[in-house]
Formats: C-alpha cells, structure tokens, sequence
C-alpha cells in the first residue's frame, strides 16, 4: 500500500497507509503520551492522554485509534491539550496508590514517565481528594501478584489474555468507579481459568502486575525454551551466575515475543539443590556393582522423590561407569525390543542425535519424546 | 375482491393488500358508529398507581349487573399526561374528564353521566386561576397551549387494540409508502420535514437513514431505542405504552426507507407495561400479517422484536446500546464507524428514539411539508417535556418548539404551587442545564437551549423554587453520573467522581476556596476528553449552576450557608425562647431527644444531639411559631457566642 | 441450584444471537438472583468465556449475584422525587427495615434498592414495593407501608 503524507507539529511526516497518527508520530520522533496502548493489541483509546488536535476536527481525537490520512493537520501539544492531559494525569494520579520507593515497577513504570514528561507542579499532587482504595492483594499466583490498588484500568491485560493468549481468564467487571479487572466470580488467580503465562504481567504499564520474583538481571542470555518442540526464542536475565528473569524474544520467528508459562518461570530447576549432577544408580543391584560408588545416606543430599519407587538406595556414579552399564545392558536386546524417550531439558542436538543412534545403531523406531508435538 | 368483513370474523382477518387495510379501516368504523356510549378509564402507569384499575374493573362489573353492556363499552387507553389527576376517566358522547375518579365514583358516572347524560360537578377539574370548572379536556388550561402531534392517540385509544389504531388512520401512512413511494422518497419527504432526534443530540433525522441507505450491505437494522434513562422523564414510555403501532409504523416506515427488514425495540426494564403493549402490539400485527412476510402484498418484509434492558443510563449511548443487543457490557465504542455505517453485528443499524420513530408516522401520514410547518424556521414539530418538580400541573406537555419555557411553566404547567417563587428550570436531565428566571422567555428549541447551557435532552424539565438547593442538585446530578459512567474512560471515571466529592463536601459545609475553579476545570476536560455523550454532557448541570448561581456556591463555601436550608449540615433548628410556650408538644416528638426543657421550662435544642429531621417545626403549633431554621456562619457565631 | 430449570431456560435460546442478557434476566427471574454455578452453565452454553458472563453480570444494575429478599423495596430516586425528599423517603427506609440500600435482611425478608426513575415522576416521590406502586410518599406513609404493610402480606400469605 502507498504512503500517506501528513503534518504533524509542522512537520511533514509520512506513514504508511492505515497507519494511526500514534504510530506515524512515534516512528518521525515525536512523543506522544500514552497509558493504554500496546502495540501487541488493539487500541481502544480508553486513557485519553494520547488526544491531539487535528485540523477541522471539533474535539480533540485520540491518536491512538486515528488513522493518519492524507494531508492531515496534526498539533500534538497545543496548551488546550496539555491541560487536557494534566487534569487527565492528575486524575489518574489521585486514584494510584504511589509509594513508589516501596514498588517493584518502579523505575520502569509508564505513570512515573509521564508524569516527568508531561510535567507536573508540587501542588497538583494534592489538589484532589487522595481516594484510599483498599482492595485485597491477590498473592495467590505462584509466579506474579495483581494488585488492584496500583491499576489504572488501562485493558492492556484484558486484551493480551484475549487475543494474544486467547484464553480470556480476565475481563473488566463491574462499572463506573468501581470497574476492575477480574476472572470469573472474583476467584483468586490460582482458581480461575488463568494458565500463569504471565504475558498480561509482561505488558502491565504499571505496577498492578508483578512478578514474585523482583530481582533484575544484569545481563541477558539468547537461548531457545528447552521444554518443548515449539523452540520459543527467549531471552534469560542473569544475575551473577544464576538467572532471575526470562523473557520472549521479540525477535523470534517462532513466539515473536510471546512465552508460556514453562517458558517464562519455569528456570528455576537450573539452580535447584534437587538437580542430578551424576547419574545414579540403584545400591542393591549387585550385578554391575561398581567399587568406587559411595552410598547416598539419609542426611546427605536428599533422593529425588520419583526415583524412589521401590526400595534400596540410589548411589552416584560416575559417566564412564553408567555408559558402560548401560551398554552391556542394551546388549542383551536388540531391534524391536528395545524403546527410547529423550527428553525436552535435552538441546535439539542432543536430541537429534538420540533419536539418530536410536534408528541407526540400536536399529528401531521406537522412539518418543515427552514433548512431542 | 371481497367488499365488507363481519366483525366477528376480524380476530383472524388477514391484510393482504392495500385495499384490505382500508376496507377493514371502513368496517370499523361503521361498527363502531352503531356501538352506544364510550367509557374511557387511563391505564397508564401513573393512573394504575393511583388505582385505576379498580376503576375499570368496578364499570366492568356495575355495567354487567345493570345489564348494560350492549349499550355501554368500557375501553381502557394510554396516557393522559396529567398523570398527578388521576386516575382519569373520559365518559359518555360528550367525552366529559373526569379526575381522581375512585371506584366509589362509579355508580354514579354510569347513572348520571353515561346513562341521563348529565356531568357529575364534584368530579371535574377546577382552574386554580379562575375557579371554573372545566367540562372537557380541551377546557382546561394544561391542554389549551399543547399542541399534540405525538400523543394525539394517547389517552384516546385502547394500546392493545390494533382495530383502535387502525381506526384512527393506523397504517394508512405505512400503507401508502410501500404501496406509492420509493425509499428515497421517503428519505427526502422526512429530510424535508426538518425533524431531527428526538433522544438528545438532535441529529437530523434525514441524514441519518440516508447515511444508512447508502452503507452497503444487505442487512441492515431498524433499533428503537426506548432506554428512557433520564430521571425525570418518561415521555418515551406514554408513548409506547399508549400508542405502541405508531412506533411500530414508525419503525416500518424507517425499515422500507432505509432498506433493512429487522428492527429491535430496546426498552427499560422497569417499563413492564410497555414491555408488555409492545409485545401484544407486535403479536397482534404480525397476526394480521401487517408484520412479517410480503407485508400488504407489496413485497416488503420486515419484522421486530423486543430486547429489554438491564439497568445501565449508558445504554441509552447509540454504541452502548448495540454492545447490550449484542450480549456485551454497555461500554460505549468510539466513533467513527457510527452506528449507520457499522453497527449492530457490524451492519448498517439505524438508531432513532421513541419520540422520533411516533413522529416519522404523523410526517408519513401529513407529508414533510407540513410538518416543516410546526415549530420555528430552525426547529421543526413539536416536543415533548415531562414537566416535574416543584410546578403545580405535573405531566407530559407537548408543545411547539418554539414555545417559550415560561408558558410552558406557567401558563400550561400553572406556576409555582404554596405561592413559592420560581427559581430555576434544569432542562435535559444528567445531560443537561439549569436556567434561571432570567432566561424564562427563551423558546424552546435545541440552539436556543444550547446557548444558554442546556439542552433540550430527551426532554426532562425540572422546575425548581426557592426551596431548591442548586449546589444540591448539581451534586444530585453528579452522583447519577458518577454511579452510570460506564467506567472505561479516565476523565469520565474519574473526573466524575471528583466531582462529585468536592460538591458533596461543599454541601456537607466542607468547601474550600478554589473548589468552584477546580470543578470548572475538571469539567472542562470531562467534557473535551471523555469517550462517548455520557461523559461529554455530565458536567452540564455543574457548569449551568455556576454559570447563573455562583453566588449560591461562595455562599456554601465561604459562609456556610444554604440559603434554600436543603443542606443538613449547613442548617441548624432552633426555638425562640421568648416564642415557646413550653408545651412539651416538640420536646415529645425529637426523634433523638434533643430537646431540652420541661413543662413550665422554656425549650431548647441539643444542637450536638440533633439530626436536623425538622419534626420539631413540623409539630410546633402554627399560633406559637417558635422554631426556627436558621442558616449560615453567622449565624452560628451569633448562637455560640449566645 | 436446580440445573433441570436452568437447562429448561436455556433450551429456549438455542442458536439465539447475543441472548447473553436475555438469558441472565430469564435466569434471574427463575432463581431470584444469578448464583455463580449458574453463570458458568450459561458460559458453556454460549460458548463465551466465564470471565466475560461475569462482567456483563456485574455491568448492569438489574442482576443480582447474591440472594435477594423475598419483598423487594425500591425507593425512586429521579430527579422529581428527589426535589420533593426522595432522600428522607430512602432514609427512612433504611431505618425501618433495619438495613442499608442494596442490602438484603439476614432473614432474607426484604432487600431493599434504590432505582434511577421509575417514569412516574406525576406522583413523586413514589416507592415500589414488590410490583405495587405507592405515590406521593411522606416520611409517615413510607413508615406505615413499611411495617404495617408488609407484615400484613405476610401473614396473609
């Protein structure tokens, strides 16, 4: 489609066509305020901070949901406007709870920009009556926390769960005032239809979604999501040595940016104590009873729990000896007797290379994967 | 081709054609002309609160024993308007108005009036003015100026008779618009008719269909929006439950001209007899097949039904409005798309009010010509007000546009009642404004009213007195709009809200300086920055009160006093020491037992104690006259330093 | 909750489109209120996500989600009534019936509301008791209705 042309703050501007004047302006480098766009979901102009003037327009328009068209007259920061978006700023400010210094978002919150971008005098922070809102904290997710008092009813949430997660756990109940978003029947987040992807909480502009863990990484990682055939791009946030925080890759072909539940906090089994470093084997198994094995007693590292069916004890032993165990063991089968799982903590490659020494050298089919898909 | 119907075959008779509707029209008639004498008893909400169906159950039953009911027809109809007189009764040949008829007055209407056709004095409305008694409805001074286009069946027919309606030219018009005229025929004669919406914004009526005609699209939908939520009005529901086939006519008519088949009454809940005479009005007309398939063999097809609402002023909103057809939360959509273009399920949907759809099948009947005619050069036809608060002839008014508010005010509304004095008007409900004294000569109509801050509206006029507290109704109107806002948007959620607390602590006594700007200010962005009309038209009766009553507010603020002594904690009662005769008659009735005195011992009030119920006023003995109701700092200062 | 009644309601609106607010008013007709297992049957039905169901329930002021009284009060408060005291009338209400506005008696006797307009503003300020209209009330009316009335219907029934 063909570009259109369009004068923004005097300056020409070109758009591609059904571009919004929001993203025409962003892209030339002028500034829009904003609270309830995303650019991942459809704009709904719900926060009213990104109005502008446009030329033979009687009211102010959002630019959010106003499709640039050719030869349109656009002022984004007239004083009418400005003072439109202070008395708006002023509004939402006199219903957030803002102990920022105490609030994980902090730093990173889309309110705080604003407010230092569209300026904002001492005395307008008390103008207005503070509301003290006092709804309940729902802790109840094992990997984030919604906190109602902190939301400013922007709908990000609401719309990444109904058309990007397409699971729609939450929507906005109730009305004027009183409007909030809510699952089904007010049920804690861990009791209702939400899945704990955390995308919602990825996109909250503020610090009404957040997660449990508030650590921020120092440094980031590109890898792929080990947990299934999907292959997820995803970024982990490193800190020190252990990793804090993981997020989509943007870039990725594969989720563009998007990650589920297992992606986004499920790391935790690369730094937990339970983690097997050896392989293991079963003490009371005389038959290939290596010399050098030390038992694994009661007070020392615990048994992994879904090892221990039967009884007798597990005891380490090193990679030599479990291949060879292994092979003599495999030797007594061959072909069609024989199956093989691998597993999606497995790299691709090493994956790969299973299924290849499954067919070729033990020479079967029978081959399975816990996250076939 | 058949040349007469007998009437006992007209539960089933179908109109087929043209030809048919207009022979069942004359067949009516002439039954009706042979038929003796009409009683009409008003079965509109107001007057069945006041009872009158016990009223017309009792000449149901007199009639019977007495063995009269060959001669005698018992008829029920719509709305009168002047629902404060009820229950109404219209009896005999003469059509003599009866008022606050109970059942106990029955026998004696039958034997005096329906049967010796003479008219039973004590029951007929007296002029306050004059004291002349008024025979006939067109006699009384409520009627005379009402020019009644809209409610011209209403009180006159039966609602639930589609024989009544057809009678009275009922789907004539409708008849020779499929029949005679093209849709943009029709589109031009109701451009030419100049009328515009009847629900508030006053969009021109024309315009819209025409916009919709020409959205492409097979399907296309005819909604009438009945969501009367303004409080104070209820002209939309005399309407539909008084004349239910003229919306349907109208409705029609809207459907052939913009080409769409299906429309949708939405109606408030807390309407059920509406409810109720539509339903019956649609199933009678779909019997009759003037609704349905091929209506009168001309190939048209339309057919209605009826959604109701659940309780939301937004979905009065024309996107709102969609969204709860559509099985959604009211929460108004930005426009564009407008609702002709893409509205429900995404087609073509044209929105028109009750008032508008009654109107569009007079214009139909008389032609656009005519209509144009009514009214002044810039506002066309007539509107309807109802007129409430503190006015002696509450009612539904129909007027000329044009008229001036001060007849309707006083000449039809008859003036302030307990000789109090005019104070204000606030026309157009939430959405509206208040006007004073000053501007009572102004002629109704939508710029007029929009110059001095108000609107039309759905046509709600509140008439307030002296007692009438402004600041106490501009925060009455603000906490409705704070409760309704759909909540989405920030300055509508939000900026209501705060409104709606600084007025309420001005009324509480706890005003600051600085808060009338404020308010001002955040009315403004409310106004300019809000999604749909709720928000943008809310902060009206704020900005209208202190544009014309700011001193009321300062007064509030500054000096803590409520000049009307609405505000509770803004007044205080107290008893004149050298008035009270201590008669203990006070002291006895306090609620709370703030009353401090004893017989022999002059009394006085525990202001601490005190709830300011007034009960002590109310029982003070008029010849004694010692309690007071007193206002202002100043007055508090005098009473402490006391 | 009896789901037998429900499946009955809900079979009426087979292959209905948007019949969401018809189906909760059918609902509530039937059970007095919309209790939350109910809420959910009607979302599988519709195939519509739980979650939604609950906002259209909570966005109208006429659905109900906990039990109601079996007498139901409304005092009006429109603009008419309220210029002539509709706040005492609601006032006195609430002190008669022990209760605050939106609230229902712990013996499930009454709850009480407060409408927007009831459309009979000639007769103001009105209460609606149950389906009955009472016109031109005064503090001393709303009293009697209140406690007189009421426990008459009660023993009557």
């Amino acid at each position: 489609m063909s570009d259109v042309t369009l004068n923004i703050n005097g300056i020409t501007v070109r758009a591609d066509y059904g571009a919004t004047i929001l993203t025409a302006a962003h892209d030339a480098g002028i500034y829009i305020p904003t609270l309830c766009h995303c650019p991942d979901v459809s704009s709904i102009g719900v926060c009213r901070l990104c109005l502008v003037r446009i030329e033979s327009r009687r009211r102010p328009e959002p630019a959010c949901r106003t499709i640039a068209e050719e030869g349109m007259v656009v002022v984004t920061d007239d004083p009418e406007i400005e003072r439109l978006r202070r008395v708006i700023l002023e509004l939402i400010l006199s219903d957030h709870d803002f102990n920022c210094l105490l609030c994980p978002k902090s730093g990173q919150c889309r309110l705080q920009e604003l407010v230092n971008r569209i300026g904002f005098k001492e005395h307008r922070f008390n103008r207005l009556d503070r509301v003290a809102k006092d709804l309940p904290i729902d802790t109840s997710n094992p990997f984030f926390d919604f906190n109602p008092n902190k939301c400013v009813q922007c709908t990000i949430c609401v719309r990444t769960c109904h058309e990007i997660v397409g699971n729609d756990a939450i929507d906005m109940a109730y009305r004027s005032y009183d409007i909030r978003v809510s699952t089904f029947a007010d049920q804690p987040l861990n009791e209702s239809a939400c899945m704990s992807c955390g995308e919602c909480m990825e996109r909250c502009p503020v610090g009404a979604l957040v997660p449990k863990k508030a650590e921020y990484p120092n440094r980031e990682v590109k890898t792929t999501c080990p947990y299934c055939g999907v292959g997820c791009g995803l970024y982990l946030g490193v800190r020190g040595n252990t990793i804090v925080r993981a997020r989509g890759d943007d870039e990725s072909p594969v989720n563009k940016g998007n990650l589920c539940i297992r992606g986004r906090f499920g790391y935790n089994f690369v730094d937990s104590p339970d983690r097997l470093s050896l392989p293991l084997m079963r003490a009371y198994d005389e038959f290939t009873q290596p010399s050098s094995v030390v038992e694994v007693t009661e007070e020392g590292r615990p048994v992994t729990l879904p090892l221990v069916k039967r009884e007798g004890k597990f005891v380490e032993i090193n990679w030599d000896q479990a291949i060879k165990y292994v092979a003599s063991s495999l030797a007594h089968y061959k072909g069609e007797e024989i199956a093989a799982v691998s597993s999606a903590r497995c790299t691709n490659e090493e994956n790969y290379l299973f299924q290849k020494f499954t067919r070729s050298v033990l020479k079967t089919n029978n081959i399975d994967h816990c996250a076939r898909l | 081709m058949e040349k007469s119907i007998s009437i006992q075959s007209l539960e089933d008779y179908k109109i087929g054609s043209v030809e048919s509707l207009r022979l069942l029209r004359e067949t009516i008639f002439a039954d009706q002309q042979t038929t003796g004498k009409l009683v009409s008893v008003c079965c509109g909400s107001g007057c069945m609160s006041s009872g009158s169906e016990h009223v017309r159950d009792a000449f149901v039953r007199k009639i019977k024993d007495h063995e009269l009911e060959d001669e005698i027809t018992v008829k029920k109809t719509g709305c009168h308007g002047f629902c404060e007189r009820g229950p109404i009764v219209v009896a005999g040949p003469e059509k003599i108005f009866y008022q606050h008829v109970t059942k106990e007055d029955v026998p004696e209407i039958i034997s005096e009036t329906l049967i010796e056709n003479r008219v039973v004095e004590r029951l007929l409305y007296e002029d306050p003015v004059t004291g002349q008694k008024c025979f006939h409805e067109n006699d009384i001074p409520f009627y005379q100026k009402q020019r009644r286009i809209v409610l011209k069946n209403c009180g006159i027919i039966d609602p639930t008779s589609i024989e009544d309606y057809i009678k009275v030219d009922g789907f004539r018009a409708l008849a020779k618009i499929i029949s005679q005229m093209t849709p943009e025929g029709v589109i031009e004669e109701i451009k030419l008719s100049g009328l515009r919406g009847r629900g508030g914004a006053g969009f021109p009526a024309g315009i819209k269909w025409e916009t919709a005609r020409n959205a492409p699209g097979e399907e296309k939908y005819i909604i009438c929006n009945g969501d009367e939520g303004d409080p104070g009005a209820f002209m939309d529901r005399s309407v539909m439950e008084g004349d239910p086939y003229s919306v349907l006519e109208g409705m029609m008519i809207a459907g052939y001209a913009v080409g769409a088949s299906q429309g949708i009454i939405y109606v408030r809940a807390e309407y059920p007899l509406a409810v109720h005479h539509l339903s019956t009005a649609i199933a009678r007309a779909t019997d009759m097949r003037l609704l349905g398939h091929n209506i009168m063999g001309t190939g048209f097809n339309f057919e209605i039904k009826i959604v109701k609402g659940a309780g939301a002023f937004v979905c009065g909103e024309e996107t709102a409005l969609i969204a709860s057809i559509e099985g959604k939360s009211g929460r108004p959509k930005p426009k564009p798309p407008f609702p002709a273009i893409q509205g429900l399920w995404g087609k073509p949907t044209i929105i028109n009010n009750v008032e508008t759809l009654a109107n569009v099948s007079r214009i139909a009947l008389n032609g656009g010509k005519w209509y144009s005619e009514i009214g002044t050069p810039t506002d066309k036809g007539t509107k309807i007000f109802s007129l409430v608060g503190k006015v002696r002839n509450v009612g539904l008014v129909e007027v000329e546009m044009g008229t001036t508010l001060r007849e309707i005010i006083f000449d039809i509304g008859g003036g302030i009642p307990k000789g109090k004095r005019f104070k204000a008007v606030q026309t157009g409900g939430p959405s509206g404004g208040c006007i004073p004294e000053e501007l009572l000569d102004l002629p109704v109509g939508y710029e007029s009213l929009a110059k001095a801050g108000s609107i039309i509206g759905s046509g709600g006029m509140l008439v307030m007195d002296e007692d009438t507290c402004i600041v106490n109704i501009a925060r009455y109107f603000l906490d409705f709009a704070q409760n309704e806002s759909c909540g989405q948007c920030t300055p509508c959620r939000l900026g209501t809200k705060q409104m709606f607390k600084i007025l309420q602590d001005i009324t509480r006594g706890r005003g600051k300086p600085g808060d009338i700007e404020i308010l001002l200010e955040l009315s403004d962005a409310v106004k300019q920055a809000s999604i749909c009309g709720l928000g943008m038209t809310v902060p009206n009766p704020v900005i209208s009160t202190i544009q014309y009553f700011r001193k009321e507010y300062e007064e509030h603020i500054h000096e803590r006093r409520c000049q009307a002594l609405v505000c509770r904690s803004l007044i205080f009662y107290r008893i004149k020491d050298y008035r009270c005769k201590a008669c203990l008659k006070c002291l006895q009735a306090c609620p709370v037992d703030a009353i401090i005195g004893a017989k022999w011992q002059v009394h006085e009030i525990d202001q601490s104690k005190c709830i300011k119920c007034g009960t002590c006023m109310e029982v003070c003995p008029k010849r004694f006259n010692a309690v007071e109701c007193v206002t202002g700092l100043t007055e508090v200062l005098r009473d402490q330093s006391e | 909750m009896d789901i037998e009644r429900l499946n009955k309601i809900l079979a009426v609106f087979e292959g209905e489109r948007g019949g969401l607010i018809s189906i909760l008013q059918r609902v509530q007709e039937e059970f007095g209120y919309l209790p939350e297992a109910a809420l959910s049957l009607i979302a599988d039905f519709l195939k519509l996500p739980p979650s939604q169901v609950f906002s259209v329930a909570t966005f109208y002021d006429h659905f109900y989600l906990t039990r109601r009284g079996d007498h139901l009060v409304s005092v009006c408060q429109g603009t008419a009534c309220h210029v002539l005291g509709a706040r005492d009338i609601l006032e006195t209400a609430e002190n008669c019936l022990g209760i605050k506005t939106g609230q229902t008696s712990s013996d499930y006797k009454y709850s009480l509301e407060r409408v927007a307009c009831l459309g009979s503003c000639a007769l103001a300020p009105v209460v609606l008791v149950d389906d009955e209209v009472h016109s031109k009330m005064t503090v001393r009316k709303v009293k009697k209705i209140l406690t007189e009335d009421l426990d008459d219907t009660e023993t009557r029934t």
